[in-house]
Order: C-alpha cells, then sequence, then structure tokens
C-alpha cells in the first residue's frame, strides 16, 4: 500500500520507519494501560536507533574505499558504545561499565578476531563490520541480560549470601549459584534462535544475500554460520561478565557491597 | 574477648552507628537495645566484619580484626539472624555447612551432639523443609555452634517466634553463655528479654551508645 504513495526510496523507506515505529508504540500504549510506562524509555531507544544506523550508514558508505584496517576502529568504538549500553542494566553494580565492555571484547572481539583469520568472515569493509556488529550486538544484548538477572537474584538473597558469608564461605562461592543462573537465562535467546532457525524465521542476512544473488543453499548456510558465531560470542561475553561481576559485588573482606538501595 | 573501640559506619548522607566503645567477656551476654532504626543490627554487623567500619575498629582476644582474615575472623565470631536462613537438604547438611567451607567434616557423632545441645536430638536426617519455626531456629543456631565460636552475634534470634519458641531459646542462649563459656551479644528490641538474658547492656538511640553498664542499672534508669 505504501508503494502506491511513495515513489522515492529514501521517502518509502521514512514512511516505513514511521509505520513501524507506530507499532511499537501502540505497544507502549496498551503497556500504559496496565500500568507499565515505557514511553520515555522507547521513543528516546527508536530516535537514538534510527539516527544510529542512519550515521552508521553514512559512515560506511565514505569508508567503503578505505583499507581494511578501518573496519577495527569502528568495530572497537562499537564494542565500547555496547559497554555502555549494557551497563545500564546493571544499576548500581559497581564496575558495570568495565565489566561489560571487556566481557563484549573478550567475547564478541575474540570471535571476529578467530574467524576473520581462519576466512570465515570476509575482511572488506562492507563484510567485517555489518557481520561483526551483529556479533557485537548480540553480544550486548546477552551481557545485559546476564548482568540484569545477577542483580535481581542476588538482591533477592541478600539474606542467604550474608548467611553463607557469616558461615565462613568466600565471597565468590556464595554467589556462584547466581552467576551460574544468570549464565544460563542469558543464553536462552540465543538458543532458541539457533533451535528455531528456518522453522520460525528466516533472518534478514540470508534474505539479503539471496536479494543480492548468492545461492540459497550457500545463503542458508552462511545464515547458520553467523547464528553459531552469534552464539559463541554471547555464551563468551556472558561467562566473561557473569564472572568478573561477581568479584565486583563482593569486597576485598568478602563483603557484599551489591544491597537494596545501592 | 570482644573489644570495640570507637566503632562507627556511615554512608552517604546518613550516619548508622557512632563512636560505640564496649566490650564482652567470655560467657557473658551483651544485650544491645534500642528502638527500630537505631542502628542496633548495623552495629552488630561491624562485629563481624559483614559490613567494613568507617571509624574505628574491633579486637579480638586483643588483636585488631582487621588483622584477621575475614572467614576466620567470622569462623570466631559466629552470627544467628532473626531468619534461619537454613539451607535446602537435611539438618546434618546444615551443620556440616561451615566445617566444609574450611575442607573438615563433621563426625556424625559431633554432629548428633551439636543437636542435642539444642535441644533436637535426632534430628539430623530431617529434612529443614518440615521443620517449625522454633526447629529451624535451633537449626541456625547448631550451625552457628559447628564452627566452634568463641562469640555468638544474635540479632533478634526470637522474634519471628511464637512465644513456646521463643522460651526455648532464650533456654538455649542462656546455656551457650553459662555452659560453652562463650562471649554473646544480642540484639534484641525486648527489654523484658534482655534482663531475662543478659548481664549488661547498652542502650543505641540513632546510631550512638548513650547509656551502659550492669542490666539492671542500664534498663531501669
Amino acid at each position: 500500500m505504501l508503494k502506491t504513495w511513495f515513489h522515492g526510496q529514501l521517502q518509502l523507506g521514512l514512511a516505513q520507519a514511521g509505520v513501524a515505529a507506530l507499532a511499537a508504540l501502540s505497544v507502549v500504549l496498551l503497556a500504559h494501560r496496565r500500568g507499565i510506562h515505557l514511553e520515555k524509555e522507547l521513543v528516546i531507544a527508536m530516535a537514538r536507533g534510527l539516527v544510529q544506523i542512519v550515521a552508521v550508514g553514512s559512515i560506511l558508505l565514505l569508508l567503503l574505499r578505505r583499507p581494511s584496517w578501518t573496519s577495527v576502529f569502528l568495530l572497537l568504538v562499537m564494542i565500547v558504545a555496547a559497554g555502555a549500553t549494557s551497563a545500564r542494566r546493571a544499576k548500581g553494580m559497581p564496575g558495570a561499565f568495565e565489566v561489560s565492555t571487556g566481557a563484549i571484547a573478550c567475547g564478541a572481539g575474540s570471535v571476529i578476531a578467530l574467524m576473520t583469520l581462519l576466512g570465515v568472515i570476509d575482511t572488506p569493509i562492507t563484510a567485517l563490520v555489518p557481520v561483526g556488529s551483529m556479533l557485537i550486538a548480540n553480544a550486548m544484548n546477552t551481557n545485559g541480560l546476564a548482568l540484569n538477572r545477577f542483580r535481581s537474584d542476588v538482591l533477592a538473597h541478600v539474606g542467604e549470601i550474608e548467611t553463607e558469608l557469616a558461615l565462613v564461605a568466600d565471597g565468590k562461592s556464595s554467589v556462584a549459584p547466581y552467576v551460574q543462573v544468570s549464565f544460563e537465562a542469558s543464553l536462552i535467546p540465543a538458543i532458541d534462535s539457533l533451535r528455531s532457525l528456518g522453522i520460525v524465521w528466516i533472518p534478514g542476512l540470508m534474505a539479503g544475500m539471496m536479494l543480492s544473488g548468492a545461492r540459497p543453499v550457500y545463503a542458508a548456510v552462511y545464515q547458520f554460520v553467523v547464528l553459531a558465531m552469534i552464539f559463541a560470542s554471547s555464551g563468551l561475553t556472558s561467562l566473561a561478565s557473569t564472572l568478573l561481576i561477581r568479584t565486583r559485588v563482593m569486597s576485598p573482606a568478602d563483603q557484599l557491597i551489591l544491597r537494596p538501595g545501592t | 574477648m570482644l573489644r570495640a573501640e570507637d566503632l562507627g559506619r556511615s554512608v552517604p548522607g546518613k550516619v548508622l552507628v557512632t563512636g560505640a566503645t564496649f566490650e564482652v567477656h567470655k560467657g557473658e551476654t551483651l544485650a544491645i537495645v534500642g528502638p527500630s532504626g537505631s542502628g542496633k543490627s548495623s552495629l552488630l554487623r561491624l562485629l563481624n566484619r559483614l559490613d567494613e567500619p568507617t571509624s574505628g575498629t574491633v579486637y579480638l582476644d586483643g588483636v585488631d580484626y582487621r588483622q584477621i582474615a575475614p572467614r576466620e575472623l567470622r569462623r570466631r565470631a559466629g552470627m544467628v539472624t532473626q531468619r534461619p536462613y537454613l539451607f535446602p537438604g537435611t539438618v546434618a547438611d546444615n551443620l556440616q555447612f561451615g566445617p566444609r567451607q574450611r575442607g573438615q567434616e563433621l563426625s556424625p557423632e559431633v554432629v548428633e551432639e551439636l543437636l542435642a545441645g539444642v535441644g533436637l536430638a535426632g534430628y539430623g536426617s530431617r529434612d529443614v523443609a518440615n521443620l517449625s519455626g522454633g526447629e529451624a531456629q535451633r537449626v541456625s543456631f547448631a550451625r552457628a555452634l559447628a564452627n566452634s565460636p568463641e562469640a555468638l552475634l544474635l540479632d533478634e534470634p526470637t522474634s519471628a517466634l511464637d512465644d513456646d519458641a521463643k522460651r526455648g531459646v532464650e533456654t538455649l542462649i542462656q546455656q551457650i553463655g553459662r555452659e560453652q563459656g562463650i562471649a554473646c551479644v544480642l540484639v534484641t528490641h525486648e527489654v523484658g528479654q534482655a534482663e531475662r538474658l543478659a548481664e549488661r547492656a547498652l542502650i543505641l538511640e540513632a546510631g550512638r551508645i548513650v547509656r551502659s553498664g550492669p542490666v539492671e542499672e542500664v534498663l531501669r534508669a
């Protein structure tokens, strides 16, 4: 329907973005009626997301003919931004930004580096940056889920944790059950994505490859490759962040720092 | 045995405890009495370093407790809280928790002896999920005693119990002090309980000790 009203590609794109945003806003309206207030967060997130993706698209256009190492710089910037974004899900946790950035660099960074070295990810900027950004974005989401779950579990079990500390347990082992649960919970979306690949959803990358002339079987296999890389980078990120954060919620004297009200 | 000197803790915008100086001897029970929010539990948490003091320190047998490894300090100064927070499993599993943290295992005889000491002989194989409130609190006493502490920090240990269970736990606290020679620091908001159980008391108001001395003098002043 939109195509009958909008003929230019840019106008059509903006109109499609507007309709999609309206769908998202209607959910916010429904949530508002049930007393859940997401308005501000979602409006800011959507505006930011649109500006950011257009800006990155423009930068990619400018960098198309630059040497490949330029992509390393772009990916590093993305890792820092991802660290800052997911650290917001860990309100009150000391060192959340450092832990998130370090974990995403360790998880997504190492998978991107290894896969590029092995030739699984192509080195031209047009391949490395989009695929790398997918790994970083998914690692960011997993990290946010892990830290958010860890935070809420620790806050819900302060009594149990401090009972263990008072009974001579060391700080790390007293929060170990919550590290494990957070790690497992954070990987549910990545596992479900792999499990439902091709049945519940056909990801955009595969559709894009087919539209640009790749053979459907290769596009399908490469989509699996990307999802497996996403799982690897997300898993490593979550593992690193949950292991790092447990040392941050305890003082050197094995005192629980993360407590209600912090 | 345990001496607090100018002990205090502040968090941004709030003084929780300030200038607390007192001592408690072997086999003696000291009651910390005060209204809700006066800083009683905050003071108790400083004594086994669950929280870090921002001023002053605590001496355990004359040694500054910052010189003692935190886990060893908490072994020597055990704690029983208002809610027992038993770990899933059997009563015996709960008693083994502390010793296992130090790589030790209590023999079945020692477990039985500890349980008999709190009036729960034969309870070792019971699932903690099936205990009454009073029984659960007795298990938490036995669990703390399994670490062979020299002092016990008791944070309102009877406030969640009915009258019968409360009387039983009070008797237990008296036995622990008299028969095992353990120094007890009892936080309570009940003046009557402090009179029944403690030899000395201190009254806390807004984080500051306003009176201290023999229990009869302090509580009837």
